[in-house]
Order: C-alpha cells, then structure tokens, then sequence
C-alpha cells in the first residue's frame, strides 16, 4: 500500500467512524480491506482507493464496516452485569418507582450479546419490576452487525463464551447448528443504526448507558466529545457503564467514578453548574417533579 | 492447588483438556471411563470433573448420578464436555446436578469461561 492511500484511508476511516489508527496498521488495513476489494471485483487496495475518491460511497460505507472490530461475548468481563444486578437497578428501580419506566442504552451493541445479556437479566428481575416498563436500544455503526443482533441466531461456539448454561437452556432454542434468542428476549431489545460520531440527542433520555468497548478505537478529542454528549442526554442520577480499559478520568469531569465499582460513572452534580442552561436544568425539575 | 479429574475415553481429548487445565493450575487425575473415575473419587474427590458423556464400560451421565450420592459427592464441581449437544441431554444433565456443559469442539477460552462460571477460577481482572 502506498503511502498516500494510507493516509488517504486512515484520515477517512478517522473521519467517518472515530477509528484512529497508528501509522503502523497497514497490516491491519490490508487484512481487512483486500478481501473487501475482491468481493467487490476490484484489483486491491489502489483501485478501491480510486473508486471512493471518484465518489462511491456505498464502497466508503463497506470500508468503514469493514474496519469495525465487532468481538464481542456474552456478559463480557461479568463484573459489569453484576454491577448491573446488584448496584445499578436496585438505585434506579427505587429512583424510578414512581415513573415506572427505565431506558437502556447499549451504545455499541455489535452482534447483541450485550444488549441480550441485559434483557436476560432484566428478565430474571421480572418479579422486582411488575408494572415496570424496560426499554433496551442497542445501536450500532454497522448495519451487517445490527443484522445478526436482530435474527438473535449464535453459533455453539459463541453461546459458550460467557454465557452461564442455565440461561442458555432457559432463553434459547437450537435450530440446527445454530442457537437462536428466544422472541420474548429479543422483543425486549430496539436496534437502531448510530454513529457516535454524530448527534444522538434524539434517542431521547436514559438511566444507564453501557458503551463499552468502543471509546478505546477512538483519539481522546472525540472520547471527551463522546462523553461530554452522553452527559447530556443521561438522566442526572444514571449511570454510565465503560469496558475494562476506557476511563473518564483525565478526559472529562462530567462523570465522576463510581465508588469501589470498576468500570461505573456517574454524571458529576457539578456539571449543573457549568453546563449551559437551558440543557441541563429541565430535566433536573423533571426528576425533582417525580417524573 | 485444586484437582481435576478429566474423564474421557479419547486419550487425545484427555491430553488437551489437560494441558488447558494445567496452565490453569489444575493438578490432573485422569480416567479412561465412568467406573475408573467413580474409583478415583472414592480414593479422594477432586474440586473439579470434566466429563466426557459416551464412553464404554460406564457412561458420564452414570458416573455423575453415582458419584452425587458418595459422602461429599456434592461438592465436586461437575462441568460436562461432550459432542451430546442436545438441549434433551444439556437438560437431563443440569437436572442429574451438573453445574456447567461443555459442547464440543472445545477450546482454552471456553474451559476457562465455563470454569470462572461455576467459580472454579477467578475472572481475570
Ligand atoms: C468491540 S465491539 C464492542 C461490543 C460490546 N459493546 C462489547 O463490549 O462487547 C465495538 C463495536 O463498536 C462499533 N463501532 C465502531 N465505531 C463506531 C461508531 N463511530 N459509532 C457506533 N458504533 C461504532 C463497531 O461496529 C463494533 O460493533
């Protein structure tokens, strides 16, 4: 790969969906990307090159895909859905006892297992939260991704990584080779296509966000932009869910750690003082009014 | 150190789980059937069994069933590991008082997974 189509991709792919690559990940394009040419009839990286700056951008939109990294497993690193069960829902089903609604946000979903962990431990709740109603929405910047999340279908390799086999016998139903969500679980989760990139204020406000495992592809411009809009559109008292190795600390104070819970933020009070009126104060009244 | 009693009638399958569990600091026993597994643990019970279901002379399933009911034979973690990956059998299993199933072709990150699952290793942090 020449140079300058290097640079061309890495400065797209930055643009496009956050990804900052080193100057050292030609490897890492062309594992990915010399395949996608050849499904696409082109002769390797330079002709898929030209073809995007010629203006295709079905072709930049299988690029960007193409370079996402969708691993992922269900209740991945555990500790999480336990602050899950244990910490965040026991506060925010007493915080929320009046409204009687709480909305979830997997920021990036990738093939389901995390959004679907959720909605199994929220169904293993169910008794706590008669009456309640639960919103999961699981977006994700790739379309191929949101795909496999909504069919729910996993091969036996993927039902084995993290997923105790007690809920795989009580949730899922083998069709083949393959084990398949059941419809009730995967009724309780919204998908919807996102890029974290760009304005997600109308997905309206949640209690908990899980965005995991995302921010760590991105520089630390866009990971204070990131959070910095998350802040705005989570409730006051929510609570933020990172993966192991993201972190606010030293990017941004409008999430301050949770106490002795790794990996668990909540908005920082101070951030009523600073945050531009108008944003933050409604909804403040909001909460104090019981709604 | 904690014990492994791995229990397969394939002396390949028995050489891999143990290299896994070993570099997971297991001490190994192994045992080529249910009956030679069911001797080892009246001798001294293992923490953990990974267990193969079909196997000639006496089967998994009837190895678990007996050893369940030697004195203290509830405490052994049992984690099956069988190409069986029915839910028909996953579920007789579960019910017999296995407490993890393993669908073959299996590799060192589902063991691990499956053996964090019954507590058996601690999550790495
Ligand atoms: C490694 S997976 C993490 C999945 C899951 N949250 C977990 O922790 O297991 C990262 C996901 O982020 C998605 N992604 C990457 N860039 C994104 C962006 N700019 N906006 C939204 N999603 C993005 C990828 O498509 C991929 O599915």
């Amino acid at each position: 790969m020449t140079p300058p189509d290097y640079e061309y991709l890495r400065k797209l792919l930055k643009d496009q969906s956050g990804l900052d690559l080193s100057a050292d990940k030609q490897y890492l394009i062309e594992s990915r990307l010399v395949p996608l040419s050849r499904k696409a009839g082109l002769q390797g990286i330079p002709d898929l090159v030209q073809k995007m700056k010629n203006g295709s951008t079905s072709l930049v939109a299988q690029v960007v895909e193409a370079m996402t990294t969708n691993e992922t497993f269900f209740f991945r690193d555990k500790i999480p859905f336990d602050h899950f069960r244990q910490a965040i829902m026991p506060e925010v089903l007493k915080a929320r006892a009046a409204r009687k609604s709480i909305r979830i946000w997997c920021a990036a979903g990738s093939t389901g297992q995390e959004p679907y962990s959720l909605a199994m431990c929220i169904k293993e709740m169910e008794s706590q939260l008669a009456g309640f109603r639960v919103e999961i929405i699981a977006t994700d910047l790739s379309q191929e991704v949101l795909e496999k999340s909504k069919a729910g279908l996993y091969s036996q390799f993927e039902v084995q990584r993290g997923l105790p086999i007690q809920l795989l016998v009580k949730y899922f139903k083998q069709t083949g080779e393959f084990w398949q969500i059941n419809p009730d679980i995967r009724a309780m989760v919204q998908h919807r296509q996102l890029n974290l990139l760009h304005d997600f204020s109308q997905l309206g406000a949640f209690d908990i966000i899980f965005c995991r495992n995302v921010l760590i592809y991105f520089d630390q411009e866009t990971k204070i932009n990131i959070f910095n809009r998350l802040c705005k559109i989570m409730e006051p008292d929510g609570f933020l869910v990172l993966g192991a190795a993201e972190t606010v600390v030293g990017l941004t104070d409008a999430f301050k750690p949770y106490p002795d819970k790794r990996g668990l933020y909540r908005p920082n009070d101070a951030r009523a003082v600073r945050a531009p009126a108008g944003l933050v104060a409604p909804r403040i009244a909001a909460a104090a009014a019981g709604m | 150190m904690k014990t492994c009693l791995v229990v397969d009638d394939s002396s390949v399958i028995r050489k891999i789980a143990s290299r896994i569990l070993e570099e997971m600091n297991f001490q190994i026993v192994e045992a080529e059937d249910g009956a030679q597994a069911l001797e080892a643990c009246k001798r001294e019970l293992p923490d953990a069994v990974l267990l193969d279901w079909n196997m000639p002379v006496m089967d998994g399933f009837e190895f678990m069933v007996a050893l369940r009911q030697l004195p203290g034979g509830d405490v052994p973690k049992v984690v099956f590991c069988t190409t069986e990956n029915g839910i028909d059998h996953i579920s007789k299993a579960l019910h017999a008082g296995a407490n993890e199933y393993i669908m073959k072709p299996f590799d060192k990150d589902i063991v691990a997974a499956k053996f964090q699952e019954v507590g058996l290793i601690e999550a790495p942090v």
